[in-house]
């Protein structure tokens, strides 16, 4: 994805994290800026499904060739799907952050914490 | 140089890269074993078949000539030092001397086992303990343990030291304070001692940030790992208050001998406090590099520090009979123990003692003066024109033997960055600074052109640079390109990271 | 003036007047004062060529070297014969010189030769994976304790008693940084005891260590041993002699989960114990936890094929405090040396050489064995080094000459005692394709003459079998007393 992008739907977390929230459950990855300045990622390293995340906190890792960056979870919860897709194909997470590139989905342990996230505009000012 | 675009292939591109597997044709081999001279009593009646190979082991088929002729072919797709400027900062990249191999050779050297009867190895152990005496002079500490095998196995003893004197003292701390400008083997070793790593800021003028480091001090501190000067080039005045703050708090004080050819016969770390220090014999004492390896990483330590060094310690002793008597000495009951098998790379330690004793005091004295003049030298020239603009240097004060550029000014005006004048510069027949560490200075390139470069080869350096900068003032494309006349081009290592391919296919 | 350097007076001015200084001590002024050194250190001052030679020459004269008394010193590092082609290619500056290929548009020939050398050595050990090498045999234990421990999340290391003695006491210095305890499992008639195996491993048992062939030079059983280890969860990892892989079963079709080892025999000189290299070998599934430099093969952008290092985010350099280990600079050098080796001894040579080795070994154990006063120490089967116990004091056997003072030599046998006190009436003897049937024959004479055997001469035979006498090599060796 050559350009920057920051779909409306979704919550964004400073830490360069984005949630789409889905009822009590949501689909968490990296966004756009976060994967244009990791360059492109050769490697994911994610959860198990079961494990805790917590708000603010490192719960997988993105490398690419010259760097490793922890992913930092915008909310709490307990993680039911990991992406295993990108095991054969991390470029998705440079491709396209949003949709193929997802890295976990969790059940929400805490929705309030949703207030504490940003949209998309705020997001986009944030990075200027 | 041909132009972007229009690219015919230099001869070596042309010639494709192939293994010594892939030339192999059965039937073809190299060695003549000499006659066995005994029984050819089948495998399986002396070894059970079972823990027998079932199949050899597929390694090439190939005459000696061939052998030659491959090894040979490849290595001209190195660049070397004793063909090119080789400025790689925080490397010392100085002159092999050739005598070093010469002595390393020696047969008495060379072809002598390590489990070698003492009484019998006179003339290494003498050796080892003569190159002691010289650390221990040129560190300022009294006793030198030659066995880590390089600066990071250093390191990791000298953490592994502090973890025994704590514990010897009923003290358990659990933290370790390193510098955010410290080469990575720092934090890396910390972790492999069992201790976390605390980083203590950098201040402005590129020194330690005294306030931060006084807020992190405490009894929890089991030591700061520094190098002095340090992977900026800047000499830090505020060491002797450093050394006061830690060892009141009943820490200990780590030397990373990594820039120590910045200061031979000028300071000496044990005079600034330092309890424990590692040198590295590949830098400062013109060990080879060998394209990664070997070197050697002896250290030196304080008093409060020797009851822990590892085990054996080479030490001279008296014994009927003899004038001197030269031993190992395994008697060591508070010792860590072992870093590595037998005592150390002691090829490296012949090749360095002869280094040690052909420059003398006043040499290496002479030789840390010059790789500073050198450093300062070649800084002046980039500080002028196009390097002076677009690389900027990150800290403005006399640098020592290194100095740190930064490319922030070059990206954003030039549209490259590091990585392009980097892979240009390798077409101009240099090899580049080390680029992007230190990480606390922006797209950054560190340069040490060590005491052993002409000076004509510093300013054909800086003219280089000028006209890389000069090139992309209209053309950016052609650095971002670069390199064009390598034996390969710029390579794919996204690729070869997301699907590894480390070995021959079977 | 110093060494080697080439500013003379009149560079100096000039460069001090392009920087704006009078003189160098300028640059020195960020050195507070009460720390400068203030003196010439006190060391010789620097020596001519010739003179620094003499020196070394008349050094090395001092050690006993193996080209002057045929040595049977083993443990772990062997007096093979290193072919002049080695000498040839680790000479050249292109290789001697350079430093890590961080530029590797400008070091495929490094790059090559750690893609060339990880090939062999996954062929020596069966095992997929391969890094381009560590600093040598003992500290590459610490490096695969330090992978078990974060692959299993567990604390607990058992080394049998059979692992080197230099690699147990390695193992025991790291596991103090790395928080490990450290278990030993006892030898019973020269093997790894299979029953105290089993009891010593358990639930936080992060690996298993075993060495093939062990320190007394048997042939283990590693698939039948290390099966119970791999069913509790722990890693099964495997010292080996890279030698010995000529003809032993590769420890990758033994279950190993990594095999590792003194890389010396290949290629390597014995230079007193260093430099040499330790080669590191693992299964598929522990890449991403490897130690050290690994090169990958990749093409560069108008498609060559190119070699580059890889999987460097395991490294310390990105790492940092989660690095897979601290390794910068390695044995680059001394792994060139043997990727030449194997490629001049080949795929064939190689086992010729094993077969030979195996077999020699056979003649000089029963020639020992068959001497009154000493016997085997155990009867497994072995490759290339043995132990045997002797009734007389083992002090008493290496001194070959009558008066203890003497400067004669040492008989170049490993007296077990120091690393193994229950086995102090024991010593080892090991074998390479440079001890012939002479020089074994020599080895002999002196166990069975001891002292009084110094200085006779021994007997070679001429081609219809008749006696013939030799003068027996003398050990040069300058007095010093």
């Amino acid at each position: 994805m050559s350009e920057p992008s920051y779909p409306e739907d979704l919550k964004y977390h400073p830490e360069h994290d984005w949630a789409r929230i889905e009822g009590d459950e949501a689909t968490l990855g990296i966004t756009w800026y976060a994967q244009d300045s990791l360059g492109e990622v050769v490697f994911y390293d994610g959860p198990e499904v079961g494990a805790e995340v917590k708000k603010d906190e490192p719960y997988a890792e993105v490398e690419s060739v010259k760097a490793v960056s922890d992913v930092i979870a915008p909310v709490s919860g307990e993680v039911i799907a990991v992406n295993d897709s990108l095991a054969d194909a991390p470029e998705a997470v440079n491709a396209d952050p949003y949709v193929t590139g997802w890295l976990v989905k969790i059940r929400l342990s805490d929705p309030a914490e949703l207030d504490q996230l940003m949209d998309s505009a705020a997001y986009s000012a944030s990075l200027e | 140089m041909s132009e972007a675009g229009t690219l015919t292939e230099t001869p070596q591109q042309a010639d494709r890269a192939v293994t010594i597997f892939e030339k192999s044709v059965p039937g073809r081999r190299a060695v003549q074993l000499p006659p066995a001279e005994v029984e050819s009593t089948p495998l399986d009646q002396l070894i059970p078949s079972h823990l027998l190979r079932e199949t050899p082991a597929e390694l090439p088929e190939v005459s000696e000539p061939d052998i030659i002729r491959h090894y040979n072919r490849i290595s001209r797709r190195n660049f070397d030092l004793d063909t090119g400027f080789y400025p790689l900062g925080s490397c010392t990249m100085k002159y092999n001397p050739r005598l070093n191999e010469r002595v390393a050779a020696l047969p008495g050297h060379a072809r002598l086992h390590p489990a070698t009867h003492p009484a019998d190895a006179q003339g290494a152990l003498e050796l080892m303990y003569l190159l002691q005496e010289s650390l221990s002079e040129i560190c300022g500490l009294p006793t030198v343990s030659l066995q880590p095998s390089a600066g990071s196995q250093g390191e990791l003893a000298g953490l592994l030291l502090t973890r025994a004197y704590h514990a010897d003292k009923g003290r358990n701390p659990t933290k370790v304070l390193t510098p955010d400008t410290a080469h990575g083997t720092n934090p890396a070793s910390v972790t492999m001692a069992g201790y976390e790593v605390v980083k203590v800021a950098t201040n402005e003028s590129g020194g330690v940030d005294m306030d931060d480091l006084r807020s992190k001090i405490s009894e929890d501190v089991a030591c700061l790992m520094l190098t002095n000067p340090n992977t900026l080039g800047v000499f830090d005045e505020n060491i002797a208050e450093m050394a006061s703050l830690v060892h009141e708090a009943g820490g200990l004080l780590y030397y990373d001998g990594a820039n120590l050819n910045a200061i031979m016969g000028q300071a000496r770390p044990g005079d600034m406090g330092f309890d424990i220090v590692h040198v590295n014999l590949h830098k400062s004492f013109s060990q080879p590099h060998g394209g990664g390896g070997p070197g050697a990483g002896p250290i030196a330590v304080s008093d409060r520090v020797e009851p822990f060094i590892p085990r054996p310690q080479v030490i001279k002793t008296e014994r009927e009979g003899w004038d001197a008597y030269f031993d190992l000495d395994y008697d060591r009951p508070k010792s860590v123990g072992r870093m590595r098998g037998f005592q150390g790379n002691f090829g490296v330690f012949v090749r360095s003692y002869a280094y040690i004793l052909s420059l003398g005091g006043d040499g290496l004295a002479e030789a840390s003066r010059l790789a500073v003049l050198n450093a300062n030298y070649l800084k002046t020239r980039m500080a002028e024109g196009r390097a002076g603009k677009y690389l900027p240097v990150a800290f403005d004060r006399h640098c020592m033997h290194e100095f740190v550029l930064s490319g922030a000014p070059m990206k954003k005006e030039l549209g490259i960055k590091t990585l392009d004048l980097a892979k240009r510069l390798l077409d101009f027949g240099f090899h580049p600074p080390t680029v992007y560490f230190p990480l606390l200075v922006d797209e950054a390139l560190m340069v040490e052109p060590v005491e052993t470069e002409a000076k004509e080869h510093l300013d054909e350096f800086a003219d280089a640079i000028e006209k890389i900068l000069e090139e992309a003032e209209s053309d950016p494309g052609i650095a971002q390109n670069a390199p064009y006349t390598t034996p390969v081009r710029r390579l794919d290592e996204v690729g070869a990271t997301r699907r590894p391919v480390i070995r021959q296919p079977r | 003036m110093a060494g080697y350097t080439p500013a003379t007076s009149e560079d100096q001015a000039a460069m001090m007047a392009a920087i704006g200084i009078e003189s160098i001590d300028e640059l020195f002024a960020q050195i507070p004062d009460a720390v400068k050194l203030g003196r010439p250190l006190d060391l010789e001052d620097g020596l001519s060529e010739s003179e620094v030679y003499k020196r070394l020459q008349t050094l090395s004269s001092w050690n006993l070297n193996t080209e002057e008394v045929p040595s049977f010193l083993g443990a772990g590092m062997y007096d093979h014969y290193v072919p002049a082609i080695v000498d040839a290619i680790t000479s050249r500056s292109e290789f001697l010189t350079p430093y890590t290929p961080y530029q590797p548009e400008v070091s495929q020939g490094g790059l090559q030769v750690m893609f060339e050398f990880q090939t062999a050595m996954s062929e020596l050990t069966g095992l997929p994976v391969s890094n381009a090498g560590l600093y040598e045999g003992p500290s590459a234990a610490a490096s695969a304790a330090y992978l078990a421990m974060a692959a299993t999340g567990r604390k607990g290391l058992v080394a049998s008693r059979g692992l080197h003695p230099h690699s147990r006491e390695t193992l025991a210095t790291h596991a103090v940084g790395f928080g490990a305890t450290l278990t030993e499992v006892p030898l019973a008639d020269g093997l790894t005891e299979a029953k105290a195996l089993e009891a010593a491993i358990g639930d936080d048992t992060a690996a298993l260590f075993l060495q093939n062939p062990n320190f007394l030079g048997s042939v283990e059983d590693i698939a039948a041993l290390g099966e119970y280890a791999t069913s509790k969860g722990a890693l099964l990892i495997v010292q080996v002699d890279p030698m010995t892989l000529s003809i032993l079963k590769p420890p990758g079709e033994c279950g190993a989960d990594i095999a590792y080892g003194e890389g010396q025999p290949l290629g390597n000189r014995l230079d007193f114990g260093g430099p040499s290299f330790g080669f590191f070998c693992a299964k598929q599934e522990h890449i991403r936890r490897m130690p050290g430099r690994i090169a990958g093969e990749t093409t560069d952008l108008d498609g060559r094929r190119g070699f580059v290092l890889t999987l460097q985010t395991r490294e310390q350099h990105i790492r940092r405090e989660k690095a897979t280990s601290n390794i910068c600079t390695a044995q680059a050098l001394n792994a060139l040396g043997a990727m030449v080796h194997l490629a001049w001894l080949g795929k064939q040579g190689f086992v010729e050489l094993g077969e030979l080795l195996a077999r020699r070994t056979d003649f000089a154990r029963g020639q020992i064995a068959s001497l009154d006063g000493f016997e085997l120490l155990h009867e497994a089967p072995v490759v290339r080094e043995f132990a045997v116990r002797s009734r007389r004091p083992v002090e008493e056997l290496l001194h070959m000459a009558p008066d203890p003072g003497d400067s004669a030599p040492h008989l170049p046998v490993y007296p077990l005692g120091r690393d193994y006190p229950e086995y102090e009436d024991s010593f080892l003897v090991a074998i390479t394709e440079n001890r012939s049937v002479e020089d074994i024959e020599w080895l002999v004479h002196m166990l069975e003459h001891g002292q009084a055997g110094w200085g006779e001469h021994i007997h070679d035979h001429d081609e219809d079998g008749n006696p013939v006498e030799t003068e027996l090599v003398e050990a040069s060796q300058g007095a010093r007393s």
